[in-house]
């Protein structure tokens, strides 16, 4: 057998190793926050090696802890659920009725200081929020604005409006400008082409983008801690989640159901729109 | 959607287009520049006062004596004064905190690539199962970081984890190993979580180049008779080399900013914490302001400074 042969065989079953391996390590932390959160504690403390959920075992009373609300002895995670909803959900349509107009703007316009914006979004992107934090933090401490949702809105929007914008434009410049100008030769103007011409044929990937900002916002953790953690019945379930280890004594099996209610909605949205996303976050990458 | 400035609404490309001959210079390209710089200015607005004043004001506070206590007295130009840049520098431990995120950010840049580069390199050609294999890869960058860090601590937990129990049992472990709490193995394994956090980041735009590799040139290898290793060295690796470039700078910036995942994971403790871990100890244990703003202006100059040498080096070769 002469080289090739060898290494052509060999990595054949190497690369089969390597798929199922990666498999396990990316897959098995969340197969393994799934047991445990229904499982009783007193069986975890028990064989805390097991990885099967006997169907005698089976609880869901971590599930009921976590999400009954605090004044019945639960953790109150269905506020926190509709808390981070409505930021997520908030934070996103403004981005979108924000980015929309911009990112056109910047893929089709030609407008003093169009290149400055293209690597002023850049910039921002790559900033340190942490930095960003301190001054807002004491803008919203001063303006009464910590511990109220509607700033967290605004931030995230400052957050995911890089990024959709830069991913939207990347999609406006793939339409045909000939749509567009003959659109403006039947007499539309320039709203009325992005109405009726733009937007519709980008509705995919503004459905991407709209998934993407959700994302960020739903799993978003700093500004949250910092703006958020004086006002329980205002925390997101990030938060929420997080101040859980903080205080009394929580089993470990219902930090996990807390985990898995924080993770669900975007696993389940990740899956039913993967494609879409993963297109959308490369789309021009592959010019290197 | 239709509520935009009202001098775009306007728009006078509704009617037909009158040359505006005599009025001079209201051009077609004008009326253009016009609409843009107004369909750009609520993204501009929100950018500029939400991030851009934010960072000029971070680093007036960095030279002005601020506590939460005294916040409201504090004007936004009082005096001025070095202390706290000076405080900042000769705090012990600040060297410290510097080189840690610096490690931290080398190693997880590096982990994160070297991983998304072998998982982008095993799902490269199309097998059964490949679309869900790819997306399965991608989990643990979508899920919540809070989640997963503490996904990770249980998993490690001494008494309760599996990693200590099956390592006890089938490795033959005398005692467990703490490994978030522990000097010795804590900032490892955060930047093992890192490495494992980030690599679908590096392997989605891997697998997008691979993928736009033109066919002929390995099959001109092929023919050559390279087998697959040199096919790798020779022919792949130098059409990445771009990708890995810029990622390495990507990922380093973002890692080099990174609150959440050491903050969850360890809170800074046994040797791990990072800068930015440290500026939010001082905002919010110690509510010195000022301190605070002289540490993230700190972490920002060295980031900007790492970030121009690396140009220095790599930049050259990219165009745009």
């Amino acid at each position: 057998m002469d080289r090739d042969r060898v290494e052509t065989v060999s990595l054949r079953w190497l690369r089969r190793l390597v798929i199922a391996v990666f498999l396990l390590v990316t897959v098995f932390p969340f197969y393994y926050m799934l047991v445990l959160s229904v499982r009783p504690i007193e069986r975890l403390l028990l064989d805390p090696g097991s990885l099967v959920v006997g169907l005698g075992e089976l609880t869901v009373t971590t599930y009921a802890e976590v999400l009954k609300a605090t004044e019945d002895g639960g953790q109150g995670f269905l506020t926190f659920m509709r808390n981070s909803g409505l930021v997520a959900v908030a934070a996103t349509l403004l981005t979108l009725l924000v980015s929309i107009p911009g990112a056109y703007a910047v893929s089709r316009l030609r407008f003093f200081g169009r290149r400055q914006v293209h690597f002023l979004f850049l910039a921002v992107y790559l900033f340190p929020s942490i930095v960003i934090a301190i001054p807002l933090f004491v803008v919203f401490t001063r303006a009464g604005l910590r511990g109220s949702l509607l700033g967290l809105i605004l931030v995230y929007i400052s957050q995911t409006l890089p990024v959709s914008v830069y991913m939207l434009k990347n999609y406006f410049e793939t339409i045909p400008v000939s749509l567009e100008e003959s659109a403006a030769i039947d007499g539309a103007g320039r709203l009325g082409i992005i109405r009726r011409v733009s937007l519709p044929l980008a509705a995919p990937s503004i459905m991407a983008v709209a998934l993407y900002d959700f994302m960020i916002a739903w799993n978003e953790f700093l500004f949250a801690l910092l703006f958020l953690v004086d006002k329980p019945n205002r925390w997101t379930v990030s938060l929420g989640l997080a101040q859980l280890t903080g205080g009394v004594e929580v089993p470990k099996t219902v930090l996990m159901a807390g985990s898995v209610i924080l993770t669900l909605p975007i696993v389940i949205l990740f899956f039913a729109s993967e494609r879409l996303l993963t297109e959308g976050l490369t789309s021009g990458a592959e010019k290197g | 959607m239709t509520t935009a400035t009202p001098d775009t609404g306007r728009s006078p490309t509704r009617e037909r287009p009158v040359p505006a001959r005599r009025r001079g210079p209201v051009t077609l390209r004008q009326r253009e520049s016009r609409a843009g710089l107004a369909l750009v200015a609520p993204t501009l607005l929100v950018v500029v006062a939400v991030i851009g004043i934010p960072i000029v004001w971070t680093v007036v506070l960095a030279f002005q004596r601020v506590r939460l206590a005294t916040l409201r007295r504090t004007g936004l130009f009082g005096e001025f004064t070095l202390a706290n840049v000076e405080r900042v520098l000769n705090t012990p431990g600040f060297a410290d905190t510097l080189w840690t995120t610096l490690v931290y950010s080398l190693g997880s840049t590096a982990g994160s690539i070297l991983l998304g580069l072998v998982a982008a390199l095993v799902v490269r050609r199309p097998f059964r199962g490949r679309t869900l294999v790819r997306a399965s890869m991608l989990l643990p960058y979508v899920a919540p970081v809070v989640a997963v860090t503490f996904v990770w601590q249980v998993m490690l937990d001494p008494q309760l984890g599996i990693v200590n129990n099956w390592g006890q049992r089938f490795l033959g472990w005398d005692t467990p190993v703490p490994f978030l709490s522990q000097e010795s193995t804590a900032l490892a394994t955060v930047i093992a979580f890192e490495a494992w956090r980030y690599f679908p980041f590096a392997f989605l735009f891997l697998l997008a180049r691979l993928q736009a590799v033109p066919g002929e040139l390995e099959e001109a290898a092929l023919v050559d008779g390279a087998t697959p290793t040199q096919r790798f060295r020779h022919i792949l690796l130098p059409q990445l080399l771009p990708v890995i470039a810029l990622l390495g700078v990507l990922r380093f910036i973002m890692t080099f900013n990174k609150f959440d995942d050491v903050y969850l994971l360890t809170g800074g403790a046994a040797g791990t914490e990072v800068v930015s871990v440290r500026v939010y100890e001082f905002l919010t244990a110690r509510t010195d302001i000022g301190a605070a703003a002289a540490q993230a202006v700190v972490l920002a100059v060295v980031l900007i400074v790492f970030v121009v040498v690396y140009l220095r080096f790599f930049g050259g070769r990219r165009a745009d």
